[in-house]
């Protein structure tokens, strides 16, 4: 039970290789750019520093969000690989929401809807009928690619870009906060999903691991047939995860194309959805952990932006460029520790002597 | 008796109405779009026009198909082939395997694909295919100095999908046509590592607002899109588009657009066949060839002698005065130290 209680370990952190990992990375990129910083001036450089975490920030929050997700999905034992698709499907039917009835927000709702409606596809297809999990995110990852494209244009007349829709209006925060220095400049005023985020990282840290439907979730994941025995509804508490894995993507998507832009492009999602999964994993299936992986994830494509316009790193763009994505496979090839899997996570639950 | 006569009959109607083709050849002329597809407002809808113009203008039959994903290319060029047609055209440099598996298969089928080139010894195996290039340096040279009379904050940004030679052209190019008109102007470049991620595309644009930048020229695709929303949103930045006219992204905001005429290379490529004068290799298309030049919305936004300074280089690189970089030096492009 101690395993299943545990969140992060700040001990463990630091004396763990993905700290040491994240170290290197930041002492070598200074040691790169040391003499472009040098040259600029103070004010120059708190301008830098704050377009280093705004620009961060704003590639990170859809991963978070749906690496929370993800979380969620895979401790009560689905593993979900048709989060890319429910992005791509909570963007468009948030665009398209939007569109017709000229409110983000109504948006905002119909996208989560939408990627809640294809998690219980999946989790249909999953849970009730046994099928192979990876087999059926996949299948909903080609799916959505199909299904926007064809509504694109049943619906808008046109291929690659819907037209531009009614977008979320920043949010402003008051001005005490506005007024501390570089927080303020990154926080003070932003896209709203972006504080949705940030709340939700507590909220889900908080609910799977501090109470009871936490707990039932958990065991769900590591031992279904124990969960059973104690009464707890297994097949019921996979479907509720899996949708809310599926909700939370179609948050993350509408994010993209309601918080960040103002349309729906085909495929927008760009890998964000497989990017958030490898996160979840970084993050050794915690919301905490997803969270801060989903943040390095962000700051290192942030980096490897602004390093480039700002010309103060001779690190070849092409490497800058794969930092996310070999961070990654370190991450799989477990050079941040071990990595625990929920004991259950991908079978699926046949009460014994069912058919 | 009566059957026998009846077939023979038959077999003399049949024959008669499959020799009638032969009489005058009715040419079938088929494209292939890449997964941007028909809508796309860019490349795909360029390359429609100039099927369209080959239907009316050279009576050509002429079919199109689209690709959902890159692993259609193949099946649906060589279904074309299959079918008979004459001339099956890839759009964009994404299809190049297609076309080269394809083409061995099918060596009686005249291929054609635009912004993709192979070497000499190449298309000695492949006598069937002949590609369409474009100066895209040429064109940006003229946004370049759009940008560079414009811009007053001597700031200017150039954003690239992925670091590979085709976007190169379009980086020197532009360079050299800011450094025409000013060379104290500061250029930045940023590539995003993607030609599908508009998000990015924003974040990138921002990020260049944020260090003054108030000119940015994109060749990035779809990453481009979020240039346009950074315009849009921050009113304070004038925006460049690429390949097509892309003026409708942002009304307020865009100076011009780079187009590409996708269209004149299928229709110049499909006409070469139809009068007999096909062969296998490149053909280079610039200003001089009406391949590549400014959008006609120019004029909305940008100021009037912008635009006639660019035209006098224009006339200038049409009569061979003045030849503008491809990228593939270094030096050429925008430096990064």
């Amino acid at each position: 039970m101690s395993r299943l209680g545990k969140g992060i370990n700040w001990n463990r952190l630091v004396r763990s290789r993905a700290f040491w990992l994240g170290a290197a990375l930041v002492v070598l990129i200074t040691v790169f750019s040391v003499n472009s910083i040098r040259s600029m001036g103070g004010e120059m450089f708190s301008y830098l520093v704050i377009d280093f975490f705004s620009t961060g920030i704003f590639m990170a929050t859809p991963l978070i969000l749906t690496s929370i997700g993800a979380v969620f999905s895979e401790r009560s034992g689905v593993v979900n690989i048709g989060l890319e698709g429910m992005m791509l499907i909570g963007a468009f039917f948030g665009v398209m929401v939007s569109y017709f009835t000229g409110s983000a927000w109504l948006g905002v709702l119909g996208g989560m809807i939408a990627g809640g409606l294809t998690a219980a596809l999946h989790a249909y297809v999953c849970i009730s009928h046994h099928a192979n999990q990876t087999v059926s995110g996949v299948a909903i990852n080609v799916f959505a690619l199909a299904l926007t494209g064809f509504l694109l244009k049943a619906v808008f007349h046109r291929a690659g870009q819907t037209d531009r829709v009614t977008k979320l209006a920043n949010w402003i925060m008051p001005d005490f906060f506005r007024n501390i220095p570089i927080i303020g400049d990154v926080l003070g005023s932003n896209t709203p999903p972006v504080y949705i985020a940030l709340l939700l990282v507590v909220a889900a840290q908080v609910v799977l691991f501090h109470t009871p439907l936490g707990l039932r979730i958990r065991a769900c994941g590591e031992h279904p047939e124990a969960a059973d025995t104690v009464g707890i509804n297994v097949t019921g508490t996979r479907y509720f995860c899996v949708i809310l894995s599926g909700v939370l993507a179609g948050l993350s998507g509408v994010t993209l194309s309601l918080g960040q832009l103002s349309l729906f492009k085909e495929a927008m999602t760009d890998g964000r959805g497989y990017i958030a999964i490898a996160a979840m994993i970084f993050g050794k299936w915690t919301p905490l952990g997803a969270f801060l992986a989903s943040l390095f994830f962000g700051l290192a494509t942030g980096f490897k932006f602004i390093s480039q316009s700002w010309n103060m790193t001779s690190i070849p763009t092409d490497f800058l460029l794969m930092l996310p994505y070999i961070l990654t496979m370190l991450a799989l090839a477990g050079f941040v520790g071990r990595l625990t899997p929920p004991a259950a996570s991908g079978l699926p639950y046949r009460r014994r002597g069912s058919v | 008796m009566k059957r026998a006569f009846t077939l023979i009959i038959t077999a003399a109607l049949l024959l008669a109405v499959m020799a009638i083709p032969s009489f005058s050849k009715e040419y079938k002329i088929a494209i292939v779009f890449d997964i941007g597809g028909l809508g796309d407002k860019s490349f795909n809808d360029s390359a429609y026009l100039g099927l369209q113009r080959v239907a009316k203008e050279l009576g050509a039959k002429t079919k199109y198909a689209e690709s959902r994903t890159p692993s259609d290319y193949e099946p649906n060029l060589a279904a074309f082939a299959k079918e008979g047609y004459d001339m099956v055209w890839g759009i964009g440099f994404l299809m190049a395997d297609a076309i080269e598996k394809v083409s061995a298969q099918y060596p009686n089928t005249k291929f054609g694909i635009i912004d993709n080139s192979w070497d000499d010894a190449w298309y000695k195996a492949h006598p069937n295919v002949m590609s369409v290039m474009y100066k895209e340096n040429e064109g940006s040279f003229l946004m370049g100095v759009l940008a560079a009379m414009t811009t007053k904050s001597k700031v200017i940004g150039f954003i690239g999908g992925m670091e590979f030679p085709v976007i190169w052209r379009f980086e020197a190019g532009f360079k050299a046509g800011v450094e025409a008109v000013d060379k104290s102007i500061k250029l930045l470049r940023n590539y995003a590592g993607s030609f599908n991620d508009p998000a990015a595309g924003k974040a990138i644009a921002v990020s260049m607002i944020r260090q003054k930048a108030d000119v940015i020229y994109h060749a990035s695709g779809g990453t481009g899109i979020g240039m346009f929303e950074a315009a849009n949103e921050t009113k304070n930045v004038w925006v460049i588009g690429v390949d097509s006219d892309q003026f409708d992204l942002s009304p307020k905001w865009t100076l011009s657009s780079m187009i590409k005429r996708v269209d004149n290379g299928v229709f110049m490529g499909t006409k070469n066949l139809i009068d007999g004068k096909f062969k296998a290799g490149v053909t280079n298309l610039g200003l001089k060839e009406a391949g590549v030049g400014m959008a006609a919305t120019t004029s909305k936004n940008t100021a009037a002698g912008a635009i006639a300074k660019a035209n006098a280089w224009a006339s200038m690189i049409i009569a061979g005065q003045k030849s503008v970089p491809d990228g593939m030096n270094e030096a050429d492009r925008i430096s990064t130290k």
